[in-house]
């Protein structure tokens, strides 16, 4: 198995040409840039969330394959989950990436997650999976500090 | 050396690479990052270790044969320079760490002392952040007013506008010799006359060109040089800035400390005459020793021969590159314009990306903004993949490269929404 194959894995070109969720929310919770200074990477996320319900995300990003992947995936899985579910699931695929002492396993319905494991060999891309995440952690923040009336 | 006069040996010259032979996970390393960094040749590794081995002593003022010895061999090296870029004198060769350090040295020297409210400062919209920030602060500071030289559509400075741009108020012209991005090289013989012309300076960053082209600061008449030995096979750390000695010597001191005085009071001191005062310091003496046979290396393959290697290549490079259909290359098309340096997008496949698969073929090229991020956005992209060539890289090289990209196309190309 080559190096890259690692990084090109089935489920990541997969999002990476069909990015989930891609586009713009009109009027949403919470609007957030992120930036990757190192790579020019860009994002917009935005959320809108109702009853603490994450009822539609959107991203349009500018960026390599593992960002654009990474945050296809993340926009599936977060769509639908409360806010403080969407926290714990950003908590755990960020340790996933960042811890260097063991495995941190996922459950079941994470598993998609599971292709970007991958990635943590090349230490120089870990940040271009984080990117959506760390934004996406920036939006719920924003969400939980100014809640609809 | 060769037998053909007029040709490198590359076979021969790859031989003297350590690096070279290099496998990474089981292929033969293929390096066209050059215009980031060159690799070093055997002579200039065993340089280090001879001096360190042999005779490492700080310069100047030791009385004892290792200070000797060392000081011989560092300011032997800086007649080599002269030598080499073909200045009148040698206390006009002044040792830095770095291009970046060079240019600073004059923006806060220089430019300090002459650049006035309301003067201009002539860039080119093509410049590198190091020959770009340091007049920025400078015209922030002195309120001053930076202006750009535009570029035509194949990436040649536009020297119609140049004529229009260098005026009166033009107190120093601030160029690149041949661009890291575009490859592009400049008409700096041009632009000497016509900032002289307007009694303006004109400083000169040669860390791409002076590698690849051979370079005479008399012939061009160019007040300013700056460049880094790294990039022309010698160590990292180790820059060199020449000035015209009329210049230099009405310049104040850099840095200051050991070193660049002649007298010290407790409440005034006097500066060393040139090129020491601009030398603060313990300089890096293994590095600078080492520098030398870099340059005696490049000489002795004659640089005549370095340039006309590299047209060779990059012209076989555009051609190859240009068989892929979706990829989009910058710069000037014709290779006779231009130095070894090939940017490029394949389809609208991340520069990263590219870089990552190339990698993968044990191919090392750039990704990225290349420390040019104005020009990105005049040329409408992220970022690029670069390919940069020197004396060592062969044609098969650039054939492994496109096999690369032809992968990268198959994978990640033809993206739909972005």
């Amino acid at each position: 198995m080559s190096l890259a194959d690692d990084l090109y894995r089935e489920t990541i070109l997969d999002h990476y040409h069909n990015p989930r969720n891609h586009g713009a929310i009109e009027h949403p919770t919470a609007q957030v840039e992120g930036v990757n200074p190192l790579c020019g990477d860009e994002l917009t996320l935005y959320l809108t969330v109702k009853d603490d319900k994450i009822e539609d995300v959107k991203l349009t990003a500018k960026g390599c394959s593992i960002n654009t992947a990474s945050g296809s995936m993340m926009s599936e899985l977060l769509l639908g989950k409360s806010v403080e579910e969407a926290n714990q699931i950003v908590d755990l695929f960020k340790r996933m990436m960042l811890d260097k002492k063991e495995e941190v396993e996922l459950p079941e319905e994470l598993e998609d997650l599971e292709a970007l494991r991958g990635v943590k060999k090349y230490p120089v891309r870990i940040k271009c999976a984080l990117l959506p995440w760390n934004t996406m952690l920036e939006g719920l923040g924003n969400v939980l500090k100014s809640p609809l009336p | 050396m060769s037998e053909n006069l007029n040709k490198l040996n590359v076979e021969q010259i790859r031989k003297d690479f350590p690096i070279l032979q290099r496998q990474i996970s089981g292929k033969q390393l293929v390096y066209l990052d050059n215009a980031a960094t060159s690799q070093k040749p055997r002579s200039v590794i065993d340089a280090i270790t001879a001096y360190y081995e042999g005779y490492n002593a700080n310069i100047h003022r030791g009385i004892h044969t290792l200070a000797e010895e060392a000081t011989d061999a560092y300011e032997g090296v800086r007649e080599t320079v002269r030598e080499f870029i073909d200045a009148e004198q040698t206390h006009e060769i002044i040792f830095t760490s770095g291009t970046t350090e060079a240019i600073n040295l004059v923006a806060y020297t220089w430019g300090n002392a002459n650049i006035l409210p309301g003067d201009e400062i002539v860039l080119t919209a093509m410049e590198h952040h190091s020959n770009l920030i340091p007049w920025q602060r400078l015209a922030t500071e002195r309120s001053a007013r930076l202006v750009f030289i535009p570029l035509t559509e194949d990436g040649q400075l536009d020297m119609v506008e140049a004529k229009k741009l260098i005026g009166e108020k033009t107190k120093l012209v601030a160029v690149t010799q041949m661009s890291n991005v575009l490859g592009t090289i400049n008409p700096i013989k041009e632009l000497a006359q016509l900032a002289h012309s307007k009694g303006a300076v004109i400083l000169v960053d040669g860390a791409q060109g002076v590698p690849h082209v051979k370079t005479s600061v008399r012939a061009l008449n160019v007040d300013f040089l700056a460049f880094s030995m790294h990039k022309m096979l010698g160590p990292t750390g180790v820059g060199i800035l020449y000035g015209k000695t009329e210049l230099l010597n009405a310049m104040p001191p850099f840095q200051s400390g050991g070193h660049m005085i002649t007298s010290v009071w407790r409440e005034k001191a006097t500066w060393s005459e040139l090129p020491w005062k601009f030398e603060a310091g313990t300089r890096n003496i293994a590095d600078v020793i080492a520098s030398g046979k870099a340059i005696e290396y490049l000489s002795a393959l004659g640089m005549d021969n370095v340039r006309e290697h590299e047209i060779e290549i990059t012209k076989y490079a555009l051609n190859k590159l240009n068989e892929l259909g979706d990829i989009t290359i910058f710069g000037p098309k014709n290779a006779t314009l231009r130095g070894g340096v090939i940017s490029f997008n394949v389809d609208a496949i991340h520069a990263h990306d590219i870089g990552q698969i190339c990698a993968d073929a044990a191919i090392a090229i750039r990704a990225g903004h290349h420390c040019c991020q104005p020009l990105m956005r005049d040329l409408n992209v992220m970022g690029t993949a670069r390919a940069s060539f020197y004396i060592y890289n062969t044609k098969a090289e650039v054939d492994l490269l496109f096999e690369a990209l032809k992968e990268a196309d198959k994978v990640l190309g033809h993206v739909a929404c972005r």
